[in-house]
């Protein structure tokens, strides 16, 4: 390794960093005296610019290794997680224009940037330790972004909160690596993997089990699955929207992104050993105890999101639980991981298109709480009087998320169970699909009790909602991509296949 | 993916589509007063109907359960926004209904699609990939009772009145006449057509059941004559009519089970006759009475003279009723007598039971027809010189022609019903040699 292949594996997080800088100084030195509206326009201009040189960047970096281990992976998911990165990072960026909730935009598009490129790193991490490096860029971020609305008490509050449960999870994440390095003794992934499986062929080692489940913890943390999820709806209830939707969405595309490679390096050594070994410790090592993990956590998120949200009063919390509902069903995606790259193109398809549209759906929450001041569900009635447009956009949102057809909430789901069966054959995999399929058919009935305030129950006030022509344009055009992606799913299905090296 | 955008349609698609396009336009006949929100009624309205055709002419499964699910949501909102009698109520208890039912559909069409390993969700590909007859056993049951969930088979049927009675009147026609035949049309194309394994007998009896075959047909049976009882007690007249729909389907299911010629067409000619019939029903009594009187309850429309003061409306329902009967000359005749006749050559005792379903339907829809309409009691001179005996509104146009295109559509079919049976006949053979898929 040297410092030329280092910066250009680096690049696209150098130019966010970069960028991160050039927002806060620019705004600070040119446009500390000039129109809220415009210093947050401007900001959020050159965020996206950012963002759009850094896409450049990713499409030139390389793979980064350190002797035989590798540091950071290209190419694949790493790639695909990347893109999603900074385009979702773009859009969430794109919200600001219509949010009054700090007098620091400049700030706050700089935290994004720099939380943006610890997403980046451990979208491509395949080392202990720059994977925990790149969770705790991204963390931190997240903790200064859920506060920045300083005039929220509930802003400070679930800040507070988050960071708290956050910096014990990542406790539970380093305690758990750092037994995974004493086993194996590396930080590779690979190798981890490999000392792992040693380890539990020699008889077996309760340690592997205990760091697996650490681990578990450290990361079901980030993607909010139960029993991790405590932080989810708090944070997502006092966070800015644009916040929120960040958290929401770049985070959970990276986190993934990072369990997807773990997966896939389980996977990868467990297809490198010889058949009858495979067949003789079935039970034992590194891949069997992940999966079982991440079913586990599958089911509790799908049974207990679903069942939570049905109770919720305010959108938001709403929104939290049905995020966990779908961090279960990405779980069993996971769970379930194919040696060929069908399990990974599923999950990296179902988490973009989720990100795209929780987005957009935090796009509209935010654009109704400015004018009602309030999140509940009764909010948004007779929204179809107050602005149609923004009432056709949620519709379909709130349809997708519930998996109706031809969304594009339908067919990622349709996708992944469909991976899930393809991969595990058998009772189990099928009863948890069955479930995973009998809980969106109670999702339907809390996204309905959204739209029925929306459509269907009378306006007590039917002021109009007026929202920033470029938000609602913007918000618009997320709503159309989900209806286009759902009608032609190849078309996202294909780009993602094209990173992935032939089967 | 394996995905086609793969549409056809043999003889069984085009009599439905057929039907689906007369209910159609009648349901926007009867919707000529719709004034609340209107443009967004028709959007949602005609959502639906496009969801429907695409159900009758996918040959694609997952093509077949995209246009199934694209129909439950316009069914929320139209009857949810512009329903009365507990609407919202109604509305919800459809929607999880239809929705519960599709994941049961999606869990089998997932299963199949992975079991095959064929990469393709076609009806012919999956029928021909290969499904173990294990596997058809556990999964027919799983689909057939997903789709039967919304044909409205007992006991997955109490959807069906409470959203019929809440639906506004072309809700309602679309609701009882084509959305539960998508159900009947998904039990045959999807689950009889994909898992023909899964009506083979058990190999042992319970309660004197052999076979799934057993177990949907006696269902169907009770929901005859359970359906049939029900509508004659019932004192809100829009509840006859969805008890009766009920009633109907079970005929639909039960010549879906006799396995045979002539069940099978009727079956097909039952969903045709009865979305037909239903829809007439529903038609005079939510929009052409209820209309009028704001009031559905058979104590106060008693009280009406309605054959005096609405002879149309009187003389519409005694045809839509006595089609409804199953009398000669009409289309319900040809299918109930196709689909008993199946029943006999395949279980005597389905025929016999079924039969008494019949001549409890005469009795519900003459006590239906008695109170509403033809009370015995003479208005008092009172009465007739009262204010407001005349201002009923009088019947308009769009009225006369919807029910003009249903009634002549049921009584053509009955007087020739060759004109559907050609189409039925060939594609119902195809089907039941196996390789209906073509």
């Amino acid at each position: 390794m040297n410092y030329h292949d280092l910066f250009r594996a680096t690049l696209p997080e150098t130019v966010l960093e970069c960028a991160a800088l050039l927002v806060l100084v620019a705004d600070l030195a040119f446009f500390r005296n000039a129109a809220a509206k415009s210093r947050a326009a401007i900001a959020a201009f050159l965020g996206i610019l950012g963002c759009g040189v850094a896409l450049w960047a990713v499409g030139t970096a390389g793979s980064l290794s350190y002797g035989a281990d590798l540091l950071l992976s290209s190419g694949g998911t790493a790639t695909v997680a990347q893109c999603a990165v900074l385009v979702l990072t773009a859009l969430t960026l794109l919200l600001l224009v219509d949010a009054e909730f700090t007098r620091n935009p400049g700030e706050y598009v700089a935290v994004v940037l720099m939380s943006a490129a610890g997403g980046l790193l451990i979208s491509a991490a395949q080392d202990l330790l720059v994977i925990f490096t790149g969770l705790e860029l991204l963390s931190l971020g997240l903790y200064i972004l859920t506060a920045f609305a300083k005039k929220s008490g509930k802003s400070a509050e679930s800040a507070l909160k988050y960071y708290l449960f956050g910096g014990m999870s990542a406790a539970f994440l380093l305690f758990g690596f750092s037994y995974l390095y004493g086993l194996s003794g590396s930080t590779n992934l690979q190798a981890v993997v490999h000392g792992a499986y040693a380890a539990s062929a020699n008889g077996g080692s309760p340690l592997l089990y205990l760091a697996l489940v650490m681990v578990a913890a450290g990361l079901g943390f980030k993607v909010a699955a139960v029993p991790f999820h405590l932080w989810a709806p708090d944070t997502y209830e006092g966070a800015p929207a644009p916040a929120a939707a960040f958290i929401a969405s770049v985070s959970k595309v990276a986190s993934f992104a990072l369990i997807v490679s773990i997966s896939a390096a389980a996977l990868h050594f467990m297809a490198a050993l010889q058949p009858a070994a495979q067949t003789a410790h079935p039970a034992l090592g590194f891949h069997f105890g992940w999966g079982l993990i991440l079913a586990i956590m599958a089911v509790a998120s799908m049974v207990f999101g679903n069942l939570a949200a049905l109770a919720q009063s305010s959108v938001r919390r709403l929104l939290a639980y049905s995020a966990v509902a779908h961090a279960g069903y990405i779980l069993l995606g996971l769970a379930w991981f194919s040696s060929t790259s069908r399990s990974a193109e599923a999950v990296m398809y179902y988490i973009l298109t989720y990100g795209l549209t929780t987005i957009a759906a935090f796009g509209v929450v935010g654009v109704v709480e400015r004018a009602t001041g309030s999140d509940k569900m009764d909010a948004f009635l007779g929204l179809q009087k107050r602005n149609p447009l923004l009432a056709a956009v949620m519709l379909v949102l709130f349809l997708s998320l519930a998996g109706i057809p031809p969304l594009v909430g339908f067919w990622a789901k349709f996708n992944l169970f469909a991976a899930v069966l393809e991969v595990g054959g058998g009772a189990a995999p099928f009863a948890l699909v069955a479930l995973a399929v009998a809980f969106s058919a109670v999702s339907l009935y809390y996204y309905l009790q959204v739209l029925k305030r929306v459509y269907v129950m009378p306006a007590i006030d039917e002021t109009p909602i007026k929202a920033h022509p470029v938000s609602m344009l913007v918000l618009l055009a997320m709503g159309a991509a989900v209806l286009v992606l759902g009608c032609f799913p190849a078309l996202l299905q294909n780009w993602i296949a094209g990173f992935y090296p032939g089967i | 993916m394996g995905v086609h955008f793969l549409l056809a349609a043999d003889g069984i698609s085009r009599v439905l589509v057929l039907l689906t396009g007369l209910a159609a336009v009648a349901g926007v006949l009867f919707s000529w007063n719709i004034e609340l929100r209107t443009n967004q009624f028709f959007a949602f309205f005609l959502a639906l109907i496009g969801g429907v055709y695409g159900v009758f002419l996918s040959f694609d499964f997952f093509l077949l359960f995209v246009f199934y699910e694209i129909a439950i949501v316009p069914k929320y909102f139209l009857i949810a926004i512009w329903g009365s009698t507990r609407r919202e109520y109604g509305a919800m208890k459809l929607a999880l209904y239809s929705f519960v039912g599709s994941a049961m559909v999606l869990i089998g069409l997932l299963a199949s699609y992975a079991a095959t390993g064929s990469h393709s969700t076609a009806l012919i590909d999956l029928a021909h990939g290969g499904l173990s007859p294990h596997f058809q056993m556990w999964c027919f049951p799983l689909v057939f009772i997903g789709f039967a969930i919304l044909a409205g088979m007992w006991p997955f049927h109490t959807w069906a009145p409470t959203g019929h009675v809440a639906a506004p009147t072309a809700a309602s026609m679309i609701l009882a006449g084509v959305i539960m035949k998508l159900g009947a049309y998904g039990c045959l194309r999807v689950a009889m057509g994909l898992y023909p394994h899964g009506l083979d007998p058990w190999g042992f009896t319970f309660l004197g059941l052999g076979s799934w075959r057993d177990v949907f047909a006696v269902l169907a049976v009770i929901g005859i004559v359970y359906g049939a009882l029900v509508a004659l007690a019932q004192t809100d007249f829009k509840f006859v009519i969805g008890y009766s729909s009920v009633s109907h389907m079970g005929f639909v299911l039960l010549g879906l089970m006799t396995l045979n010629q002539i069940g099978e067409t009727g079956a097909v000619m039952q969903m045709f006759s009865h979305g037909i019939i239903a829809g007439l029903l529903f038609a005079i009594v939510g929009r052409i009475v209820y209309d009028r009187t704001h009031t559905r309850q058979f104590g106060d429309l008693e009280k009406m003279h309605l054959a005096r003061r609405l002879p149309f409306a009187a003389w519409a329902f005694v045809i839509a009723g006595v089609a409804s009967m199953g009398l000669p000359g009409f289309s319900g005749f040809v299918a109930e007598l196709e689909v008993l006749v199946g029943a006999w050559s395949a279980k005597p005792w389905w025929t016999v039971v079924a039969g008494v379903g019949i001549v409890v339907g005469v009795a519900y829809t003459w006590r239906a027809l008695q109170k509403a309409f033809f009370s015995d009691r003479l208005p008092t001179p009172e009465e007739h010189s009262k204010e407001g005996w005349h201002t009923l509104g009088a019947i308009t146009w769009p009225e006369v022609a919807g029910v003009t295109l249903l009634g002549a559509a049921t009584l053509l079919v009955g007087i020739y019903p060759h004109v559907l049976l050609g189409q039925i006949e060939p594609a119902v053979k195809a089907l039941l040699a196996g390789g209906g898929l073509q």
